[in-house]
């Protein structure tokens, strides 16, 4: 066999990669967010206190491997992210209000007054756009492996014209765009541009991306705290959401099947990292019962990756199901090498960089951390 | 109303938005550190103070760039999603440059912001001056990516078959008809601006050649250049104004001192930049040039006009001051080169002259004020005079201090409105980039409505920042921050200090 990768292999994987570590972190910060939103108890300001600890110094980071993401799709495979700003116009642009509220009020709340009001204010808006934000990537993940955007082939056979199964499309300057239509009714709006979102298995892979954010961030919190009452309170909630995001990931399994078949049957294909998903969701509870935090936390890192791995093993070689794939999108070749090396020269750079910020806040003992950025934030 | 407007009114509104943040990314850092060194060198505990709440100016500002930036890299897609799929892998290779910057920029924020006391201060300091260089390098990139779009080089376009090439014989291909596939070279499609087909296909595409365009370069020394003189006379004018409430505040004197060096030395270089990058535009996109200054007729020693209403119906310009012969030697150097007007090319392709003719002037006025604000800070320096002995001066320092924000947002429209109606200059026209999707009026005031909101409140926590600014008078050497925590009733600059009598120093010029 042969196991040489192409440049677009490549460069899917590496989208890949810049996905997890945002889904890891970037992710766990929209957990943090909602784990603000459901705050609750005598110890409900202690447990914002270390939630906006533990997000503040990295966040920002952790948010740029989402930007990567979309330079990579856009220069690498331009096709696709041609067609998914379109069909997904509506989507992508709640999820940009989400990330511009949840960041701006993230930041506002730490550097305005210190009053509470003024502080439940900006709590309020962080936590609530922490929570809708990841609802809507999930939805985005979910359309495009629902097979439900059908793409042409456009005017001069590169550029794409999507259309729908009924004929219903919208005339765009180079092709026209659609969505499969269920035999649904509605506006030709409504079916190409609200119709393929409003489902019930992209809205249920929504949900699935909020659960998992929301176990992670919990399980990552019993780590960031020495007071020993929020921690349990954090271990209570990781070992909730973890059961939810279980039943969720059920649910999406079983809508799978019938709102998306084709990616179905791919996944089921993909089951050995199904299988290194369960038996890490096992390993991180077992040590959330038995408070070996910091291995809860390795844990859970590993399910949610292998759960996303899995996902994009089944989607591979899929962009956007069932039309736009990473051949039929690819960038000349020597712009997909360029994009390698520099992503070669980046990592080389990244990398340590980005250990170095995490030993300063993430690795070190605890107690120090938090007063010296108390102290660093003090007026 | 007209989708392709909306999505022009919201690419506009976004960039215009993003770029305040954006140009304070890039300047600040810079004095942040230059305040840091100069505490690590003197011992004055001013400048770490001034650093110190920089740094937290930085930390607000930063983080509504970073995600207004997000919003722009998506609204590529979302509203220009055939210029993306045409020219993303053309153009892409600095974008995904500008995304490895903007992380190492995130990342040492992240420790400069937090780590003051987590971090030895010599890999502090280190981590701010990479936060100043990654926040230089993002600026380089994007500039690049935007001189692409005036000057498209690094591929070719290969037209569909039964395409008919119409051109004068002389520009690099033969005339009339030719046999299939036809290879255009970019460049005789600017050079012939009559000419659309957004159908043709790229080919031969280099993405070196394309990041490293004619107009790249100019544009991003102007752009940065732009970036550290607003930035620094920004902040020149908030402590100017607060020296002129409380002239013996050491705090608002390093920091006005600091920001007055930087800001001078950048608005004095920046006419020359300027003037690099108006003969690039001269030779590459002779309609744009023509559109800075309303110029309709062709002529020999064209002159430079300051001020002036166009009236396009008419084709002339109303109550402008001629300044003979300047425009030829300002484009061409030399005083009696033809400049083509706008006559020479069909109407279609003009931009909107107004618009473009007005920011024209109210950027190189606002940068000539800078320039000239700075060079009287000069002689005040040479000769040793107290500046803060000047009013006049410190209140001319306070009205500069949008100034250099006013010429970024209308140069920013004369080079983008000045484009149109090309996206893709002579290659791709803006109207051919849109999204299909309709409605594009929703989106526009939603994304306006929530960023003027953030506007209000950015302005407001900058000013209690500033409003929280040390009382620190000569003779007491140390920095006393406000009572902590500030208690939000304490009426702002209220002194802290015992009351005793502060003799005041007759000479600190320099400081």
């Amino acid at each position: 066999m042969n196991f040489s990768l192409s440049p677009e292999e490549i460069l899917g994987g590496a989208m890949i990669v810049a996905a997890t570590f945002y889904a890891l972190m970037g992710g766990a910060d929209y957990g943090g967010g909602v784990w603000d939103l459901l705050a609750f108890g005598s110890r409900a300001k202690q447990q914002r206190e270390t939630i906006a600890e533990a997000i503040g110094p990295i966040w920002e980071a952790n948010h740029v491997w989402l930007i990567l993401v979309i330079v990579i799709l856009f220069t690498c495979f331009p096709r696709a992210f041609s067609a998914i700003s379109i069909v997904l116009h509506i989507p992508l642009s709640l999820l940009l209000i989400g990330i511009i509220m949840r960041g701006s009020a993230f930041t506002f709340r730490t550097y305005d007054s210190h009053k509470d009001n003024v502080q439940r204010f900006w709590g309020r808006i962080f936590a609530i756009s922490s929570t809708i934000t990841p609802i809507l990537l999930g939805i985005i993940i979910g359309v495009i492996s629902s097979g439900d955007i059908i793409v042409g082939p456009g005017v001069d056979g590169t550029s794409g014209g999507v259309g729908t199964s009924s004929g219903i499309g919208t005339s765009g300057g180079i092709g026209t765009i659609g969505a499969v239509s269920d035999g649904f009714g509605g506006s030709p709006f409504y079916n190409v541009y609200v119709q393929p979102w409003i489902q019930p298995f992209p809205i249920a892979v929504g949900f699935l991306a909020l659960s998992l954010f929301a176990y992670l961030a919990a399980v990552y919190l019993t780590n960031d705290t020495k007071d020993l009452e929020v921690q349990n309170d954090f271990r209570r909630r990781a070992i909730v959401s973890f059961f939810v995001s279980g039943a969720i990931a059920g649910g999406v399994f079983v809508l799978a099947k019938t709102e998306a078949p084709e990616g179905f049957q791919d996944l089921v294909n993909a089951f050995p990292i199904h299988i290194g998903a369960a038996i890490s969701a096992v390993g991180s509870l077992v040590c959330l019962f038995k408070r070996h935090f910091r291995l809860a936390r390795l844990f859970a890192a590993m399910q949610v990756s292998m759960i996303l791995w899995g996902w994009a093993l089944g989607q591979y070689p899929y962009l956007l199901r069932p039309d736009l794939t990473i051949r039929n999108c690819a960038a000349n070749p020597l712009t997909l090498n360029l994009v390698i090396a520099a992503l070669v020269v980046g990592a080389v750079l990244l990398f340590p960089s980005f250990y170095y910020l995490m030993r300063i806040f993430k690795l070190t003992e605890k107690r120090d951390t938090k007063e010296a950025v108390a102290d660093s934030l003090s007026p | 109303m007209d989708d392709l407007f909306m999505a022009r009114c919201q690419m506009g509104m976004s960039l215009a938005f993003h770029i305040v943040f954006a140009a304070i990314g890039i300047g600040l850092p810079l004095m942040m550190c230059i305040a840091e060194w100069l505490w690590l060198r003197t011992g004055d505990d001013v400048y770490h103070e001034l650093a110190k709440r920089w740094s937290k100016i930085a930390a607000i500002l930063f983080a509504v760039g970073a995600v207004s930036g997000t919003v722009l890299s998506f609204e590529l897609g979302l509203l220009w999603p055939h210029f993306m799929e045409w020219s993303g892998e053309i153009i892409g290779l600095p974008f995904a440059l500008e995304g490895f910057a903007f992380f190492t920029e995130a990342i040492f924020l992240g420790i400069y912001l937090y780590g003051w006391n987590l971090v030895p201060r010599a890999v502090h300091l280190a981590s701010g001056v990479l936060v100043a260089i990654s926040g230089l390098l993002s600026g380089l990139f994007v500039v690049l990516a935007n001189g692409w779009m005036n000057t498209p080089t690094g591929f070719k376009i290969q037209m569909p078959s039964g395409f008919k090439v119409h051109m004068p014989v002389g520009v690099g291909l033969p005339g009339g008809a030719a046999s299939n596939p036809i290879i255009v070279d970019p460049i005789t499609l600017v050079a012939n601006p009559d000419f659309n087909n957004p159908l043709g296909k790229p080919v031969a595409i280099d993405p070196v050649a394309a990041m490293f365009n004619p107009a790249g370069i100019p544009e991003a020394v102007h752009m940065l250049i732009a970036c550290y003189a607003a930035t620094a006379f920004m902040f020149a004018g908030i402590h100017a104004y607060c020296l002129l409430k409380d002239k013996r505040n050491v705090f608002h004197r390093r920091a006005m001192a600091l920001s007055l060096v930087v800001g001078a030395v950048m608005a004095i270089v920046q006419p020359l930049t300027g003037d690099v990058l108006a003969k690039m535009v001269a030779e590459r996109q002779p309609v744009k040039l023509a559109a800075f200054e309303s110029l309709f007729d062709t002529k020999e020693g064209a002159p430079l006009l300051i001020g002036g209403v166009p009236d396009v119906a008419n084709e002339k310009v109303n109550f402008a001051i001629e300044v003979p012969h300047a425009l030829s030697f300002l484009a061409y150097s030399d005083f009696n080169a033809k400049v083509k007007g706008l006559k020479e090319f069909p109407k279609e392709l003009w931009p909107n002259i107004p618009i473009v003719h007005y920011c024209f002037q109210i950027m190189v006025a606002s940068g000539m004020i800078m320039s000239l604000v700075s060079l009287w800070a000069g002689v005040h320096y040479v000769r040793r005079r107290n500046m803060l002995d000047s009013k006049a001066f410190l209140w001319a320092l306070t009205a500069c201090a949008p100034l250099g924000f006013i010429a970024i947002e209308t140069g920013w429209m004369v080079t983008e409105v000045g484009r149109q109606p090309w996206v893709i200059q002579g290659v791709m026209r803006t109207k051919d980039a849109v999204t299909p999707m309709p409605g594009l009026a929703v989106p526009f005031f939603t994304f306006t409505g929530l960023y003027l909101f953030l506007a209000v409140i950015v302005v407001w926590l900058v000013y209690r920042q500033v409003a929280k600014s040390p009382v620190v008078h000569e003779s007491l050497g140390e920095p006393v921050p406000p009572s902590e925590p500030v208690s939000e009733d304490r009426s702002e600059g209220e002194p802290i200090l015992p009351s005793e009598p502060v003799p005041e120093k007759p000479s600190e010029g320099e400081s």
